[in-house]
């Protein structure tokens, strides 16, 4: 013990690396969904990630002349990975988890001075870079029940075999947003949401399982107090309340919210991504405000922009708000409360 | 009595480590071989040396005199024969001298003269003055003269007297043993206190985790008929910080910016009311106090120690473990590590833990700040640590003082949950006393302003003054001479034409005459001018004053973080890299 400086005592289990390797465990019933439905290859982009990101993390720690061991033990990387692998199509190329990854670790966060000092989520920014690079690669999402073995999905992701469009289709939110231009009316969303393929029962055929295990793992998250319920709340409140006020005022043309709620990357963004400390707020009334413009952004760019989701468009641009919410949001101190 | 208890937020539950030291009564420390007892043991002026060496001494003989009403009196611990008043080592951080008494036990322990006072039907101000000559400063570590705190308010009427025997920190177990032992004396002392400050109400705040002490106050307090509420407070550190306490009591929340008088509550500390009673009822001074020995020593306890003796000597009392690496004096969270054993126990010191790795293990390395929030959860003062920190680092002061960073009290709630194990405490120390140091050299550069204003002003008033004196002997001069022109002429012309201007006069009255003119004129400007440079002088004074806008507390303050200060240098303290003051001074047990 350093005697120079009181407390003597901390607390013993607590450390950036636990709250890291929780936010691993978070994921974990997602990724397991998502295996169920998509195969083991997506594990092969998990590990390719963390791979990426942590050798980008050395470059980067040695660039800098920082602590070697303590840094890449962190955990903090691999969350990053770990994000941007599951927001990349799970067949993409591999060569693009690895740009996603080492985008996120050297551009994003290590450019802004590494851990605890990027203003924008390092996943959401290598997204962003991704979808605005590669817009074809970054939507090529495979068509639920082609049942491809992990060979052929590993040749096609090491890119061994040539990527046919067949094998790709539209997500569910990207298959609404293009009916719905391509018969100019003539189609309602209830009927498509009944009648198409790529629609389960509540949301995407077979996404809404996964996106149910970002949530299960969030909850889970949020009772080990390793994440706070106001921004994911809000986030979710804001989201879910613009589309049920547009679905109940023209239920033809908007879906409902639950649609919404479990499609793209809305339950991942709200339990591991506006909960980001580093780049959200830090103030409690803060993350309610953080939390609910990014939902309605995020709805307001998955339904009426081009991007097949707004997710990471709506939490960058809350992320460049966040020292206007905070400096707005300072809780009144102790003994400074207006009397009640 | 049914009492509606508030919370306040934030606090954490470290591991309390009470139980060890309560298993044996309060011992009695033997007379070490020498005692050496600072005059400096309170808030304020360092008491005045009343002594001289070779002479004797009675037990609870004043030895220093309080220097003013903001000082306190120190008193020999027991009869014998004072060798030397000289500069002895404090028990401080910063392991600096201070002066000391220096008394050679005779091993009689024999009472000096004891005068008890009859509190009941004596002056309050008597009273208070008793308690001052008594030395009775508050024991839970502030070392605040007490008898300060007992003058009401001229306005606000005490509503609440709060007795603070909560005891948050850790391995603490003074408070607790005592009101376990001398509860009776203690609800006396609260008696006492209760009519000198006529508070409406007495609660008296226990922490939920001393059942024992809880009854015997009880006990004591229905014994004597009294209808004071003993409340099981919830077991939180820092509960037994004052204005927690407060808040958990009474639902009063106290400011930085206010003392809690002013909200109509007082706290007082258990042992702090003990001592006043002692001394009031007995005219015991205060000389010697409960201190617990605990940690990595073999026999825990607590012991009822002289003021003034060797930390050496005490800590050998507990007989400290081989691997023992450290000596803390307070609790784990917020006390320090004694840079040596030479120091004596002083009123201050209401614990010494004996630390081990095990104990303490070592600090894991410090990572950067995640902004998780976890520190602004836990501040019982609601403060937003990380932002304070940010900013105490980047050196940006005057936005921590936005943050209210002289709210923080430095409990360390923050750095006990930090997942990056940063020492926030240590960055707020810094800051603040950065922070103070400004302000004491801006008020010094003030002070040699407004001095070197006022030299060029008294300068130019005596320059001008001068210039007056000349002016107004030359106008009176030259008025003599124009009497004596105009006689010329009027007995020359039997009019007074001289002064008319298209008139020739003689040279010599012109002259005269336009000369008187412009003295006259000379001498009403002269006279403006100084006016005008006198106000000018006036009104630089007082801007020199308004920017010394220090409230007496922040004069306080700044006196207090001096200290503070000279521990930081002395450890070579740049917060960004936490200083590595190893403890070896401290390190031997035996």
């Amino acid at each position: 013990m350093d005697f120079s400086t009181p407390p003597y005592l901390l607390l013993e289990r607590t450390s950036v690396r636990r709250i890291m390797l929780q936010v691993l465990i978070g994921l974990l019933p997602g990724i397991a969904a998502y295996v169920w439905l998509i195969g083991p290859i997506i594990l092969f982009q998990l590990l390719l990630a963390t791979i990426a990101a942590l050798s980008g993390e050395a470059l980067m720690l040695r660039l800098r002349n920082r602590p070697m061991a303590m840094f890449l033990t962190d955990g903090s990387a691999v969350v990053t990975a770990w994000l941007v692998a599951l927001t990349v199509p799970p067949m993409a190329p591999w060569w693009l988890v690895v740009v996603g990854s080492l985008f996120a670790i050297v551009i994003a966060k290590h450019l802004y001075g590494g851990l605890g000092q990027n203003p924008f989520n390092p996943a959401m920014v290598a997204f962003a870079a991704c979808i605005v690079s590669f817009p074809a690669l970054m939507s090529q999402w495979p068509v639920i029940g082609l049942q491809l073995s992990l060979r052929e999905q590993f040749e096609l992701v090491a890119g061994l075999a040539p990527r046919i469009d067949v094998m790709s289709g539209a997500t569910p939110l990207d298959a609404i947003k293009t009916a719905l231009k391509v018969s100019e009316g003539s189609v309602d969303v209830p009927t498509l949401l009944a009648t198409q393929e790529v629609f389960g029962n509540f949301a995407g055929r077979g996404w809404e399982w996964v996106t149910t295990g970002y949530l299960l793992g969030g909850l889970w998250l949020w009772q080990r107090k390793v994440i706070g319920w106001q921004a994911p709340l809000a986030f979710i409140a804001g989201l879910s309340l613009l589309a049920a006020a547009l679905w109940a005022w023209q239920p033809e043309r908007f879906a409902n919210p639950l649609f919404h709620l479990f499609s793209g990357g809305a339950m991942l963004g709200a339990f591991f991504i506006v909960t980001d400390p580093v780049s959200g707020c830090t103030t409690a009334k803060g993350r309610l405000v953080f939390g609910f413009a990014a939902g309605v952004l995020a709805y307001v760019i998955r339904v009426f922009a081009g991007y097949p989701d707004g997710v990471a468009f709506a939490v960058l641009l809350m992320n460049l708000c966040v020292p206007l919410i905070d400096m707005y949001t300072q809780p009144p101190i102790f003994g400074m409360k207006k009397e009640r | 009595m049914l009492q509606r208890l508030f919370s306040f937020k934030g606090g954490v539950k470290p591991q309390t480590n009470k139980s060890p030291s309560v298993q044996e009564a309060i011992g009695f420390a033997p007379l070490p071989a020498r005692l050496y007892v600072p005059l400096h043991q309170s808030i304020g002026g360092a008491a005045n040396p009343l002594v001289r060496p070779g002479e004797k001494v009675g037990k609870g003989q004043l030895i220093g005199g309080a220097d003013g009403w903001m000082s306190s009196a120190v008193h020999a611990p027991t009869s014998g024969r004072v060798l030397a008043v000289e500069e002895h080592v404090a028990t401080h951080p910063s392991g600096l001298t201070t002066l000391s008494v220096v008394i050679e036990p005779d091993g009689c322990d024999e009472w000096a003269e004891r005068q008890p006072i009859d509190y009941r039907s004596q002056p309050p101000e008597r009273v208070r003055e008793a308690l001052r000559d008594a030395g009775v400063v508050g024991l839970g570590g502030a070392v605040f003269p007490s008898h300060a705190k007992l003058a009401p308010a001229k306005s606000v009427v005490v509503q609440d007297l709060v007795i603070n025997g909560a005891e948050c920190e850790p391995f603490m177990t003074c408070d607790d043993m005592l009101m376990r032992e001398r509860a009776e004396e203690t609800v006396r002392g609260i008696a006492i206190f209760r009519e000198l400050l006529a508070a409406q109400r007495v609660l008296i705040g226990i922490e939920d985790n001393k059942p024992e002490a809880i009854a015997a106050m009880r006990n004591a307090v229905a014994h004597l008929g009294l209808d004071y509420a003993v409340v099981a407070v919830p077991t939180r550190y820092p509960a037994g910080g004052a204005k927690q306490l407060i808040r958990v009591l009474t639902g009063k929340e106290v400011p930085a910016s206010r003392r809690s008088t002013e909200l109509g509550v007082q706290c007082f500390n258990v042992a702090t009311v003990y001592t006043a009673y002692r001394a009031l009822e007995f005219g015991e001074p205060v000389i010697s106090r409960i201190v617990t020995l605990t940690g990595n020593v073999a026999h825990p306890r607590n012991w009822d120690v002289r003021i003034g003796t060797p930390l050496r000597d005490f800590v050998a009392l507990g007989e400290p473990q081989r691997d023992t690496n450290a000596f803390l004096m307070g609790g784990p969270m917020m006390g320090f590590a004694l840079p040596s054993l030479d120091a004596p126990v002083v009123k201050a010191t209401n614990c010494i833990i004996a630390g081990s790795a095990g104990l303490f293990p070592p600090n894991p390395p410090e990572m950067p700040c995640i902004r998780c929030g976890a520190c602004a959860d836990v501040c019982p003062h609601e403060l937003q640590p990380f932002e304070l920190y940010w900013f105490s680092r980047a050196r940006i002061f005057g936005k921590t003082q936005e943050y209210h960073i002289f709210d923080c009290i430095e409990c360390g709630c923050c750095s006990y949950v930090c997942p990056s194990h940063i020492p926030l405490v240590q960055y707020f120390r810094f800051a603040k006393s950065e922070i103070w140091a400004r302000e004491r050299e801006k008020k010094a550069a003030d002070a040699a302003k407004a001095r070197f204003e006022l030299r060029n002003a008294r300068e130019e008033r005596e320059k001008e003054e001068k210039a007056e004196r000349l002016a107004k002997a030359a106008a009176a001069k030259a008025a003599e001479r124009k009497t004596v022109v105009a006689q010329t002429n009027s007995d020359a012309a039997g009019t007074p034409r001289a002064l008319e201007p298209q008139d020739t006069p003689p040279a010599t009255g012109e002259a005269a005459d336009s000369a008187g003119a412009l003295d006259a004129e000379a001498l009403k400007k002269a006279t403006i001018q100084a006016a005008m440079e006198r106000a000018r002088a006036q009104r630089a004074g007082q801007a020199a004053r308004n920017t010394d806008r220090l409230t007496p507390e922040q004069a306080k303050e700044i006196a207090a973080v001096d200290a503070r200060r000279a521990r930081q240098a002395s450890s070579a303290s740049a917060p960004p890299a936490p200083p590595e003051r190893s403890s070896d001074s401290a390190g031997s047990g035996d």
